[in-house]
């Protein structure tokens, strides 16, 4: 077997090389996560946003689900997909399973509990007087509800980056959902599992690179959307 | 909020604009895609990736693959979640077939297993072609054996060895693993453990192992695989007419001979094994 070095040389190599394959792989995790993160962004806040203001019945233990929600292995939701998707399965007709639309919905279910757990997070620490004061002062609930979300978008944001970084990096639920088809529902998480148990550690690594990148990229440019990081009045 | 989430958006939709990209994702039309479930043994060799292009270029269909072991493609076969196997089992097959599942099984290609082992062979196995001997020894010296444990066609196989020769392999020695071929070649080379693999991926993975062929020529040991169509009747909309046209082609002179040339470290994979007879067959029926 290689030493490290050379198998971590030969996966830059890959990667500059601009490896068509790879590149593939790549694209397919972008888009799949990416869609799937859209898809459960406005649902997931506006439930954020009512358990955060909004007093009823039932509150507390729909905070506490969507808290436990978060627990849930990926497997289980790939599962549960799995069998909702089967031609068997209720969904079947949709003929759905081993696709990318598969994969979205598993991925969205996966960072929908992230978004509402954080977003209410980050709506509850936001003074309810924010949303009260641009009530009073005519802004429309539109306008409101875009104020407040400014005064959460630390919080918010956070929230969105933790989903993503999730979700882009699951493979128990895109391997069973997806099938791991090469070109088509091949991710970079499934492709790492799967070049490894090849033996194929280079390839590996090149595609745990673009993840350290990317996650990277994502904590920095939170940093600089989230402002200063640090209180202030 | 705004901000980021434009750039954002835009980062998306340029993924989607990505030249090429349409190309590989035709999600359209299903009819021109075909679900072909198989064992890891025929994707992680590489066959398929280098045999089914010829057939997408030749037919225009594309072959989506999904890669599990035997025991799970058949599975996906009884739910209807493929539209054709290629997987061997041959016991599993006909009883797939025969429970209404399968359409018609086809000969493919065949190879053989052969058990390999730490070169220092702790069981001292003797290298003769009676593989019930060797497993015996293993079973006597209490030496580790890795067994797929997925229910894949090589499990099965196994499973067969060990009962034709009335062991009951279990006990400290014996480790189900559950995972696919390639990594329980790594695992019983980090456990200096004996295995059964398919020659194919050991071909694969030969070089990077320090494992050894310990035992190989049984009869026993002969490895058919098999093209089977689900059966049209039982799942009236799986891609009926895309999974024969697959089966015709791969059965054919010209996808045979892709079979019989394919080498892998200049080692010849598979044996191509769809005879005459059945190719007349299939002739005459499309």
């Amino acid at each position: 077997m290689d030493d490290s070095t050379s198998i971590m040389l030969d996966a830059i190599r890959l990667l500059l090389s601009g490896d068509a394959e790879l590149w593939a792989i790549i694209a397919v995790s972008f888009q799949v996560s990416s869609a799937a993160i859209l898809i459960s962004i406005p649902p997931a806040l506006a439930i954020a946003f009512i358990l955060a203001y909004a007093d009823f019945p039932g509150r507390r233990l729909l905070i506490s689900i969507f808290n436990t929600l978060l627990a849930v292995p990926a497997v289980v939701i790939g599962l549960t997909f799995y069998l909702l998707l089967s031609h068997q399965g209720p969904f079947g007709d949709w003929k759905l399973l081993f696709t990318q639309s598969a994969m979205v919905l598993g991925q969205a279910a996966l960072s929908f509990p992230i978004l509402v757990a954080m977003g209410h997070a980050a709506f509850q620490a936001i003074d309810k007087r924010a949303w009260e004061t641009a009530r009073t002062l005519g802004a429309s609930p539109t306008l409101a509800l875009y104020t407040v979300m400014r005064e959460a978008r630390f919080g918010l944001l956070a929230a969105l980056f933790a989903a993503y970084g999730r979700i882009i990096a699951e493979v128990g639920a895109s391997m069973m959902l997806g099938g791991n088809i090469l070109h088509y529902t091949r991710n970079i998480p499934t492709a790492i599992a799967l070049e490894t148990s090849k033996g194929e550690f280079s390839q590996g690594i090149a595609l745990g690179l673009v993840l350290i990148t990317l996650a990277f990229t994502l904590n920095t440019s939170l940093q600089y959307f989230q402002g200063k990081g640090h209180i202030t009045n | 909020m705004n901000l980021p989430l434009s750039i954002f958006l835009m980062l998306v939709s340029l993924l989607y604009l990505r030249p090429g990209f349409s190309d590989t994702n035709i999600v359209d039309n299903p009819d021109r895609i075909i679900r072909l479930a198989t064992t890891t043994s025929t994707d992680n060799s590489g066959l398929l990736s280098y045999l089914l292009p010829a057939f997408e270029k030749k037919t225009g269909y594309r072959v989506h693959v999904i890669a599990v072991g035997t025991g799970k493609a058949l599975r996906m076969g009884r739910d209807g979640d493929a539209d054709v196997l290629l997987v061997h089992a041959p016991a599993a097959e006909i009883e797939f077939i025969k429970t209404g599942y399968g359409d018609e099984r086809y000969p493919v290609m065949y190879n053989d297993f052969i058990l390999v082992g730490p070169a220092s062979n702790p069981a001292n196995i003797k290298a003769g072609p009676v593989i019930s001997d060797a497993l015996q020894q293993i079973a006597d010296n209490n030496s580790t054996f890795i067994s797929r444990g997925d229910n894949s066609g090589t499990h099965k196989k196994e499973l067969s060895l060990w009962q034709a020769k009335k062991i009951q392999p279990a006990g400290k020695w014996y480790r189900e693993v559950g995972q696919g071929m390639g990594k329980v070649l790594q695992m019983a080379a980090e456990l200096n453990a004996y295995t059964l693999t398919d020659r194919g991926t050991w071909l694969a993975y030969q070089e990077k192992s320090p494992l050894k062929i310990l035992n190989e020529g049984d009869p026993q040991l002969y490895n058919p695989y098999h093209i089977i169509a689900l059966n049209p009747q039982r799942f009236p909309d799986i891609n009926y007419r895309g999974a024969s046209t697959l089966i015709s082609w791969i059965t054919s002179t010209a996808g045979q001979s892709l079979i019989a040339e394919f080498r892998l470290n200049n080692t010849l994979l598979f044996k191509p094994s769809a005879n005459v007879r059945q190719l007349a067959k299939q002739t005459s029926e499309h």
